[in-house]
């Protein structure tokens, strides 16, 4: 394998089939007999899911204690009083919402694009070598460039409007699932790819039956991780010139010393950023339910 | 039988394998004659090129000398006449049983409720029906190899080329699939290659085993087990079985100083 594989290998973090959020209650039925009770596992889940729960809610309840804490203490942090009661001025006025409305058009239309052309690039590359010859030396070259690094040039380019900031999140998101897909079309398992070839597949079938539903799993997690770039990227993104957008909000606070609004944007970004990812995630649990899970 | 023309013919079959700078010969000079309907199991230590063999058969590989014969022709790659069990099952993982069965249908264009028909049939065959919408996931090793020789039955091959099916199973399963396997074959008699490591496996099953050497691959040794024994319990109990697994046995693990003396005489047909 390529330097490539090797290195986003270790980067990936949440790996096909071992996410974080899968519980043991999916293990495969050993033997015979317990192939027969196909609803035992379900069973188990739900009782074992309010746990970790608990363990969550306490969790963040303690860092929002350390946090009041620290700001009573006198470091430079707003208590949480106060960034409650800005959130509510935000709210009312309508700048929070717009505000996240225009990151998330940003986000979202970057990532979707990202996507778009990734997963198409990341096919090309791992089924015909050619391509794969072809289109990796620049894989590699932009994914050493932090994105942010290009948005001078960017802004050179393209000007100040929404072009170079969604192009930039667009960069970000592409980079990060394109490798992911490649990766999965590289890992299809040879003989899944031969037990189609002898009952009949020709390449158009083994590609359309075999191979797309086999890296689909890395296609989601390359997904997941090209989210989490997006937003990433999107508070320098919004460095550029821009009039709206929790980012903007974030840099026009700084100027004030305002930071009840500056934790309004991070927690917002947070929030925002969390929720897309369940939506994902739920994505990924509903397209690889047949995956073995260990 | 030797009137009839040979089901599967390798003729000379040398295969050879670049690793590096290194040239590794799986299989030298191989020759092998099935009859039609007949059962062979072929035998061997690991790197003996049997799994090579069955790919080259298969139509998965290309043998670098020499020619594989299916029905007097010349071997070009995968077909529907040859269906093909593999080790780790091979199944599709987010099919269903009963897609995974219909798979090979889809591929030749089967008509949808033929499809369904046929698939329910062979589910049925190999005991599956209760499982037929269940995912690999949930069914054990032996359930899974069910699966696999039913998709492979589904497309009505005449021939069968099982590369160490049970290989993975425990003790039990083994022997409960080998007695299925060997109950559908009596009745329809398709012609079977069926690879495996363990010598009683071999014997129980054959109607000839095949021992190969290792390094390079070929056919050491050819073992005649005389199709009026019923495969049953008693014979697998009987000193004739014991009788015919040692000799196997002794061909398989005590290999040197006969090989010369052997390699010839393989190509006989019974």
């Amino acid at each position: 394998m390529s330097v490539l594989d090797k290195r986003s290998a270790g980067r990936r973090q949440p790996r096909p089939g071992a996410s974080p959020d899968t519980d043991a209650g999916d293990t495969a039925a050993a033997d015979s007999t317990a192939g027969a009770d196909k609803s035992a596992p379900e069973h188990g889940r739900s009782g074992r899911r309010g746990l970790p729960l608990a363990l969550n809610a306490v969790s963040v309840a303690l860092g929002i204690a350390l946090w009041w804490a620290l700001a009573s203490a006198g470091f430079k942090l707003p208590t949480p009083p106060e960034v409650v009661s800005r959130a509510g001025t935000l709210i009312g006025d309508g700048t929070l919402a717009d505000d996240a409305l225009a990151s998330l058009t940003r986000v979202l239309v970057g990532f979707a694009l990202g996507t778009a052309v990734a997963v198409p690039v990341g096919f090309l590359m791992g089924w015909y070598g050619i391509l794969r010859g072809l289109i990796e030396p620049w894989i590699q070259f932009f994914r050493t460039i932090p994105p942010l690094a290009i948005i001078p040039l960017a802004v050179v380019a393209m000007g100040i409007d929404e072009t170079p900031k969604i192009f930039v999140i667009f960069l970000a998101a592409f980079l990060a699932c394109v490798i992911s897909t490649f990766q999965g079309v590289v890992n299809v398992d040879r003989t899944l790819i031969n037990a189609a070839r002898v009952l009949g597949a020709g390449d158009a079938t083994i590609f359309a039956r075999v191979v797309v539903p086999a890296s689909t799993p890395f296609i989601l997690v390359g997904m997941r991780v090209g989210l989490g770039s997006a937003w990433a990227t999107l508070v320098a993104a919004e460095l550029i010139a821009a009039q709206e957008g929790l980012g903007y909000r974030m840099q026009n606070a700084q100027l004030y010393y305002d930071l009840p609004t500056i934790f309004v944007g991070l927690i917002s970004i947070g929030i925002l950023g969390l929720l897309m990812d369940r939506v994902l995630l739920l994505a990924e649990r509903r397209l690889t339910r047949w995956q073995e899970r260990r | 039988m030797t009137s009839t023309p040979a089901k599967i013919s390798v003729q000379h079959v040398t295969k050879t394998f670049s690793l590096g700078r290194q040239t590794f010969t799986a299989l030298d000079d191989v020759s092998l004659d099935i009859a039609h309907h007949e059962f062979v199991t072929v035998v061997g230590p690991s790197g003996c090129g049997k799994s090579t063999l069955m790919n080259i058969l298969a139509g998965l590989e290309t043998p670098t000398a020499g020619r594989a014969l299916v029905d007097g022709a010349p071997v070009s790659g995968p077909g529907p006449e040859r269906g093909v069990i593999f080790q780790q099952y091979a199944l599709f993982p987010w099919l269903t049983v009963r897609q995974n069965v219909e798979f090979g249908l889809r591929t030749t264009g089967v008509p949808k409720r033929e499809r369904r028909a046929r698939a329910e049939h062979f589910i049925e065959l190999v005991g599956l029906e209760r499982f037929a919408d269940a995912l690999p996931k949930t069914l054990s090793g032996g359930m899974r190899q069910r699966c696999a020789i039913a998709r492979a039955y589904a497309v009505d091959p005449s021939i069968l080329l099982m590369d160490e099916p049970f290989g993975a199973l425990d003790a039990l399963t083994r022997v409960k699939l080998q007695e299925q396997l060997l109950k559908t074959w009596s009745q329809d008699r398709r012609t079977v290659l069926f690879i495996t490591h363990d010598v009683d496996e071999a014997v129980f099953l054959a109607n000839r085993v095949v021992v190969m050497a290792a390094r390079p691959g070929r056919v050491y040794d050819v073992v005649e087990v005389d199709p009026a024994f019923r495969r049953d319990e008693a014979f697998r109990l009987s000193p004739e079985f014991a009788a015919l697994r040692n000799r196997v046995w002794h061909s398989v693990y005590h290999q040197e100083g006969r090989t010369a003396a052997l390699s010839g005489s393989h190509s006989s047909p019974s």
